[in-house]
Order: C-alpha cells, then sequence, then structure tokens
C-alpha cells in the first residue's frame, strides 16, 4: 500500500509540473467597443493567482463578423458579443450552450444604453423620441441589416412608442417616419458616429459606450439619455470546444466581479453589478422607462429577428422598400 | 500655349482627386507631432501586421507577375477559341467586392465548406491563418500584370519576334531579347500597381483573417483597429506608412526595368 | 523569372509551351478565381435567389452601381489619357514626384480614402464643395479609386510609341489635334480600353470607401456592393450571392464588349 501511495504522490506531482510548465492559453474573440477595457480586464486577471502566466490572444471586431468567424472555425475560448443574437449564431452552430444564459447576469458582463447625440448646445432641443421626427430634424443612424448591434436603435425606437402608450400599429408607424429623416444609414456604429461628428445630421442614434469613448479620445460628444430607452445587455460566453473550459469559466467570472465591474465602468460601460453601478450614478444615471430585448412588447431576441429583420419579409425590409422609389 | 493650358488643367484634376486627399492623409498623420505619428507605426503589433503584409506581397506579386505575363501572351500570341473570354475573365476578380472574396473563401475553407476536411486532416489552417490571406489578396491583385502587358504586347506587334525567329533565334531568346524590352514599362506599371494593391488591401483579407492580434493583423487591418478605436492619428499614421512603401516599390522598380538592349 | 513558358503560338502551329502556358493559366485560374467563385454561386442557388435579385432596392442599387461605374470609366478614360500624356510627353518641375503618387489610391486602405474624401468635400468642406452624401460623391470617391488605372495602361504604350510618324505628319503641315486623333489615339487606344476596363471593374466592386463617404441610403446612394454585404450580414447568403453573381455578369458583358470594341476600333488599322 505505501508503494501505492508513493506513486500516487510522484503521479500528483508529475501533474502539478506539467500544468505548471505548459502555457496556458485563452483566446478571448469580441467586439470592437470593448478592446481598451478588456485589454484592462485581461491585465487585472493576469496579477490575479487565477490568471497568472495565462496568456492570451485577443481578437477584435465587427460583432456579427466575429461570431461568423468563430462558427467557420476561429479557435476562441471565450467571446463577448454586442448582442444576444450573435450569441444565437454560435448556440444554433452547436458552440456555446443553449444555457449560456443561466450565468450570474444572465450570462451579461456590461451594459449600455441607447442614446441621442446632438450637436453642441443642442440647438434643435432634441430630448426624446418624438424630437426626432419634427420637421426638419435629420438623424443619422447605422443600418440595422449591416451592423448587428445597430438593430438596438430600430427596437428602441419601436419599444419607446409602445412604452409610451401607443399600440403596435402606431409604434411600426413611428419607426418608418423616423426612418424617412434618415440622412445616412452607415455600416456600423463606429461609421455612423464618423459621419455624424464629419458635419452630417442634427441627431446620431448611438450607444452611451460608444459616445463615452468618443469623449475619451477627445472628440466633443454631447448627448442626451431619452426617457425611453433600451438598457442593451452585451453577453459573454465560454465555447463548449475550449481545451480548457475550466479556466475560460475562471476568467468570465472574474469579468464580473467588483475589480473588472469597475474598470467597465471607467470605460464607458454601465456595469452589471448593482453596488458598482450605483457608486458611478453620476455618470450613468437611470431613466424611468428603460426596458430590454425581453420585454413583452418585443418578445426576445429570436422573435424580433423574425418579425424584424428577416432580410425579404421583416418589418424593417418593408419600411425600406417604402421609402423607396 | 496649348501644353501649358493640358498641363494646367492635369495638374488641376490632379491636386482635387489626388493630391488634396494624399495630402490631408499626411498632414493628419502629424497632427500629433512626429514622435506620435512614429509611435502609430513603431508599437509590436503594428510592426508585426507590417510584415505580415510585406510577406503577403512578397508572394502575391511574383505569382502574379508570372500568371500577368503569361496570361498576356497567351491573349496576344495565341490561337485559341475563348480569347476573348479569357481577356474578360482576367478583370472579374476587380468587379467582385471585397467581402464576397472573403465570403467565397469562407465556404471553401471554413467549417462545413468543400475543403476543410481536406486540410483539417493534415492539420493544415487554411482560415484564419496566413494562407487564405495570401489566396485572397492574390485573388483581388490578379488583373493588373495581365493588363498592362496586353497593350503594350499589341503596339509591339509580331514583326519583330518573327523576324527574330526566322534569323534563328530560340523562343527565350527572342523574349528576352526583344519581347521584354519592348513590354518593360508595361511590367515596371503592372508590377507596381499589383504591389500598391497588395498592401492597400482591405475587406476580403479582413474577413479570412480572424482579426487576431499579434498574429493575422495585415497593416489594413491594423489601420482599421486604429479607426475602432477612435485613434485617427494612428490610422492615417500607418496609412502614411503604407504610401510610403509603395512610391519606394516604384521606385526601385523604375529603376530595374530592363533595358533595352543598345 | 528564369523559367519563363516559350511564346505560344506565334508560327501557324501551337507549340508545346504554348500549350504549357495554356495549362498554367487555366490551372491558376481555375484554383484562385474559379472554386472560389462557384462555391458562391452554389450557395446562391438557395431559395431567395430571385427574390433578392429582383427586389426594387436591390435593382436600383445595380441601376447606381453601372451607372456610377460607367460614368467614372468614362471620365478616367478623358482624364487618364490626358495624365498619362502630360507624364511621358511634358517635362516640368515635380513631375517624378507626380508621377510616384499615382498608385497611391491603391495603396491606401479605402477607409481612409473615405476619410479625406469625406473631410474635404463633405459637410465640412474647407473649398466649400460638399458632395458626400450624393450620387456625385459617390463618382468622384470612384473617381479617387480607378484614378491609377487608364494612367498606367496608357503610359507603357506612350513611353514605346515610336515618334517618326507624328514628326513626319508635323513636318507635312498636320495640326496638332489631327495628330492626335489619326495617329496617337489609334495606337494607344488598346491601353485606354484596357484600362477604362479595369477601371469599371474596380468601381464596381468598390465597397470600403463608398459606405463612408455615400450614406448607403436605399433607392438613393446605395451601391450594388453594400446591399451585397448588408445581405451577408443579415444572414442572408443566398440573396448575396444572387445579387453578387448578376453583377458579376452585367460586368462581364461589360468587359466583353469592351474588348469587341477594340477589336472593331483596330482591326481597319491591320490593313
Amino acid at each position: 500500500m505505501p508503494r501505492f501511495r508513493i506513486a500516487l504522490a510522484v503521479a500528483a506531482l508529475a501533474l502539478a509540473a506539467a500544468s505548471a510548465a505548459a502555457a496556458a492559453t485563452i483566446d478571448l474573440v469580441a467586439y470592437s467597443t470593448p478592446k481598451t477595457v478588456l485589454g484592462k480586464i485581461v491585465e487585472a486577471w493576469q496579477s490575479t493567482p487565477d490568471g497568472d502566466g495565462v496568456s492570451f490572444t485577443q481578437s477584435y471586431g465587427p460583432s456579427t463578423d466575429q461570431a461568423k468567424a468563430v462558427a467557420a472555425g476561429l479557435a476562441a475560448d471565450v467571446v463577448f458579443l454586442s448582442t444576444g443574437d450573435d450569441m444565437n449564431l454560435l448556440v444554433d452552430a452547436g458552440l456555446v450552450d443553449p444555457r449560456w444564459n443561466r450565468q450570474s447576469y444572465r450570462g451579461i458582463a456590461a451594459d449600455t444604453v441607447v442614446v441621442f447625440a446632438v450637436r453642441d448646445g443642442n440647438p434643435k432641443h432634441i430630448k426624446g423620441w418624438r424630437d426626432l421626427v419634427r420637421p426638419g430634424v435629420e438623424v443619422v443612424t447605422p443600418n440595422p441589416f449591416s451592423s448587428g448591434s445597430a438593430k438596438w436603435n430600430v427596437l428602441a425606437a419601436y419599444d419607446a412608442q409602445r412604452h409610451l402608450g401607443k399600440t403596435d400599429a402606431q409604434a411600426v408607424a413611428f419607426v418608418e417616419e423616423l426612418f424617412r429623416h434618415v440622412v445616412s444609414q452607415d455600416t456600423s456604429a463606429r461609421n455612423a458616429t464618423n459621419t455624424f461628428l464629419a458635419g452630417k445630421g442634427d441627431v446620431l442614434i448611438t450607444y452611451e459606450s460608444e459616445a463615452l469613448a468618443a469623449r475619451a479620445a477627445g472628440q466633443d460628444l454631447q448627448y442626451v439619455i431619452p426617457r425611453q430607452t433600451m438598457l442593451i445587455e452585451l453577453p459573454i460566453a465560454v465555447l463548449r470546444s475550449s481545451p480548457d473550459r475550466q479556466l475560460a469559466e475562471r476568467f468570465v467570472r472574474f469579468t464580473k466581479s467588483p475589480a473588472a465591474q469597475e474598470l467597465f465602468a471607467q470605460n464607458g460601460f454601465r456595469p452589471v453589478d448593482p453596488a458598482v453601478l450605483a457608486r458611478h450614478a453620476a455618470t450613468y444615471p437611470s431613466r424611468p422607462g428603460m426596458f430590454r430585448i425581453d420585454d413583452r412588447t418585443l418578445g426576445g431576441w429570436r422573435a424580433v429577428d423574425r418579425r424584424w429583420f428577416d432580410p425579404n419579409r421583416g418589418l424593417m425590409a418593408r419600411i425600406e422598400r417604402s421609402l423607396g422609389g | 500655349m496649348r501644353r501649358a493650358a493640358l498641363r494646367a488643367t492635369v495638374l488641376g484634376y490632379l491636386a482635387a482627386i489626388l493630391l488634396a486627399p494624399l495630402a490631408l492623409v499626411a498632414r493628419r498623420a502629424f497632427e500629433g507631432g512626429a514622435g506620435r505619428a512614429w509611435s502609430a507605426v513603431s508599437d509590436p503589433d503594428t510592426v508585426h501586421a507590417f510584415e505580415l503584409t510585406l510577406g503577403i506581397t512578397a508572394i502575391a506579386v511574383p505569382l502574379n507577375t508570372l500568371f500577368g505575363v503569361v496570361c498576356a501572351l497567351a491573349i496576344v500570341r495565341g490561337r485559341f477559341p475563348g480569347k476573348g473570354l479569357l481577356n474578360a475573365f482576367v478583370d472579374l476578380p476587380l468587379a467582385l467586392s471585397p467581402v464576397v472574396v472573403g465570403l467565397s473563401l469562407f465556404l471553401l475553407f471554413g467549417r462545413g465548406g468543400w475543403l476543410y476536411g481536406l486540410f483539417e486532416a493534415h492539420g493544415v489552417r487554411v482560415l484564419f491563418a496566413p494562407p487564405s490571406m495570401v489566396l485572397a489578396t492574390v485573388f483581388v491583385s490578379l488583373p493588373f500584370v495581365a493588363r498592362e502587358v496586353v497593350p503594350a504586347l499589341r503596339e509591339l506587334g509580331e514583326e519583330q519576334e518573327q523576324a527574330a525567329r526566322t534569323l534563328g533565334a530560340s523562343s527565350r531568346q527572342t523574349f528576352r531579347r526583344i519581347t521584354l524590352p519592348a513590354i518593360r514599362w508595361a511590367l515596371v506599371y503592372g508590377v507596381v500597381l499589383t504591389t500598391a494593391r497588395c498592401l492597400g488591401e482591405y475587406g476580403a483579407v479582413a474577413v479570412v483573417s480572424g482579426r487576431i492580434e499579434g498574429r493575422t493583423e495585415t497593416a489594413t487591418l491594423r489601420v482599421q483597429d486604429r479607426y475602432e478605436s477612435l485613434d485617427l492619428t494612428g490610422a492615417y499614421g500607418i496609412s502614411l506608412a503604407l504610401a510610403a512603401i509603395a512610391v519606394c516599390v516604384l521606385v526601385a522598380m523604375t529603376l530595374l526595368r530592363p533595358r533595352r538592349e543598345a | 523569372m528564369a523559367a519563363r513558358a516559350s511564346l505560344p503560338g506565334t508560327a501557324a502551329r501551337p507549340s508545346a509551351g504554348g500549350a504549357l502556358a495554356l495549362g498554367f493559366v487555366g490551372a491558376f485560374l481555375g484554383a484562385v478565381v474559379c472554386l472560389p467563385l462557384a462555391a458562391l454561386v452554389r450557395s446562391s442557388a438557395g431559395g431567395g435567389f430571385l427574390a433578392a435579385v429582383s427586389s426594387s432596392e436591390s435593382v436600383a442599387a445595380l441601376e447606381l452601381t453601372l451607372a456610377a461605374a460607367a460614368a467614372a470609366a468614362l471620365v478616367n478614360a478623358v482624364a487618364g489619357t490626358a495624365i498619362a500624356w502630360v507624364l511621358v510627353r511634358d517635362a516640368f518641375p515635380g513631375k517624378a514626384a507626380v508621377n510616384a503618387l499615382i498608385d497611391l489610391p491603391f495603396a491606401l486602405p479605402t477607409v481612409v480614402a473615405g476619410l479625406v474624401l469625406l473631410a474635404l468635400y463633405g459637410p465640412r468642406s474647407p473649398v466649400g464643395v460638399d458632395v458626400a452624401f450624393t450620387r456625385a460623391g459617390i463618382v468622384l470617391a470612384l473617381l479617387f479609386v480607378t484614378l491609377p488605372f487608364v494612367v498606367r495602361t496608357v503610359q507603357p504604350v506612350l513611353h514605346e510609341l515610336d515618334r517618326e510618324p507624328e514628326d513626319a505628319a508635323r513636318s507635312l503641315g498636320a495640326s496638332e489635334p489631327t495628330i492626335f486623333c489619326r495617329i496617337v489615339l489609334p495606337a494607344i487606344l488598346p491601353g485606354v480600353l484596357s484600362g477604362v476596363a479595369l477601371a469599371f471593374a474596380r468601381a464596381v466592386g468598390e465597397i470600403g470607401a463608398l459606405v463612408i463617404v455615400s450614406g448607403n441610403l436605399p433607392y438613393r446612394t446605395e451601391v450594388a456592393s453594400v446591399v451585397v454585404f448588408n445581405r451577408i450580414q443579415a444572414g442572408d447568403r443566398a440573396g448575396a450571392a444572387a445579387v453578387a453573381v448578376v453583377l458579376l455578369a452585367i460586368s462581364f458583358a461589360v468587359l466583353l464588349a469592351v474588348g469587341a470594341v477594340r477589336r472593331l476600333a483596330t482591326r481597319h488599322e491591320r490593313a
């Protein structure tokens, strides 16, 4: 029996030595906006015992493109995307567990909200959604077909009306009216910000994180948070195919820890941790009419995709067609 | 008088369409000072990106040059049915928007694609690794040498070559001493155009690269990264460096062009 | 570069070298161009081909793309020839520098091209020219990205052009325009048409600069490449491939036509 114990001890030591010698790596694939904050979170984690010695590869790009790349075989352990829609892409490809949103905070690592960026001094007095369809107001918003995250804008416009008591038909009509005022449908939020900064349009429908990033980069971008607005939830998940799931999950758990949430808050993103959010309430004011994608009137991503964003039969396609000619 | 007017018009057109935009790129690259511009191109990930770009270019250009010359010879001198089709076919890669090129490569080499199993079995990474990036770059820069050499060959005509042949010169000698010098400018500009295109390629390579920092990012992908990070000065700085490389290639090619026999 | 295949078919019978050359060209084109395209066409043969192609938005975008590309190609035919002429035949301080810059629209990432064009000719234009987000702006962006083509295909021909016929005509009293039209133009026409074909094809496929500058408004300033991009993003691969294939087919037809024009135009010269 002692010989068996010695063998076990030797084996355990060998295993420990082997795992210490092997370089642990995490392949992180994310969308573009959180690049800076994720870099900081990675560094913060690497100085904890859990993350010590773990090296990262990082890839940043448009959210839907990244999801598709992972589905086509891009190596990834952790994905951080800008819509649950893109996460569903990976679920459907069998790469992410369908119960990913049963993790802490429903699988969300950070939030942001839909806001209106306005010109210096807000000369056209833009406060709420109604102001966007006043005569002469020019709107810039990315195209929901080009940019997955632009879907948030359309859905926010619709659901804001529902929360103001409008019927479904009235709310859809509002979205159509809104798109009559759109003077540029850029292919990404970044491009839309650029168009607005180049002088086009009176108001830019964008995200708080994007506006704060522009400010941090020295652009004097003023924005307004409408009373009714969409809380954008940014999902994070571990891939099923990850060779070291436990390690990846430890990292994901870290992103929801107070330390990482504080980093999110300092870099333009709303933390999901309520305590951290409360500390930054001045930067991230609450709004009475904030709603989410699984709002009763929206019904979650799959329902919304079917109804709004089918390329031929969806409501957005119909709206675009009615604008034409 | 007429010469001066033509020169003025041409320079005016170039100033508006070409020179003003380029000047703006240069100005914005140095907006934060020379040090800022230098740091934009000298961080490790960007240096690696330039290495990758140059590496891909170094493979794509010779391949497309060889293809272009042979193809041009086939189109101009060849006698086979479907020459006109080949001629039109060569330009086709240009008409495809780069996103579609990337998508095609996805369809071929991605999970579930026609060639996926073939390469996976041998552990060869095509997609999200340099091989697919080389393929995409070769695709989009295919036509230029052929397109340059074809008109030059037509202008040359066959008489000189036929004369050389009747005098007993071999095909290789004819090519080296008569054809090559006659098409030297076409070759120079063909190579320069191909190189410039390889340096500036973004769309197709972006789709197939996986955008892995420090591994599969080219210089143009770094530009996009800087743009997304709202670091426009950095984006312009890297672009200026790419432009400078293209100019160097032009100067080098002009100096290296095959000399006309005395 | 030493192992170059020999000239195919200079004598009446095709040589073995010629067959080898053709084989190489075919294999190269097949592997690099045809295979990916086949994968694309195959994926477009799903449901939705007709719907995607005949949707009024796609039709409008296709019309806009073809019209803008044709306009850019034609302007380039004239401007490019003029530029090539000045660069080869004229002399002025800084000519070498200007010559070196001609290819830069290629080497510059298209997003940067879009950004500077937007800054120069958009809402905050320092020269008061605001064409961004209009169709004129689209043509302007296309003129930038296609600038090198006609210039670089005509320059080599002009370099090698024998001056004797022109000098002879001049000594006989012919005017400069006549000399140009009757002696120079026919000689450089293959080069011009080559460049026009390239410019057209490139303009049709352009997306990077246009997404920054055009505004991408359906039916007004949305080009076909953006429609294709949008459909890919929206998950309608079949529809995207369908529009791309139609665009390709039309471009192919135009390129064939340009080739035919060249053959017709130079036929009587051979006589």
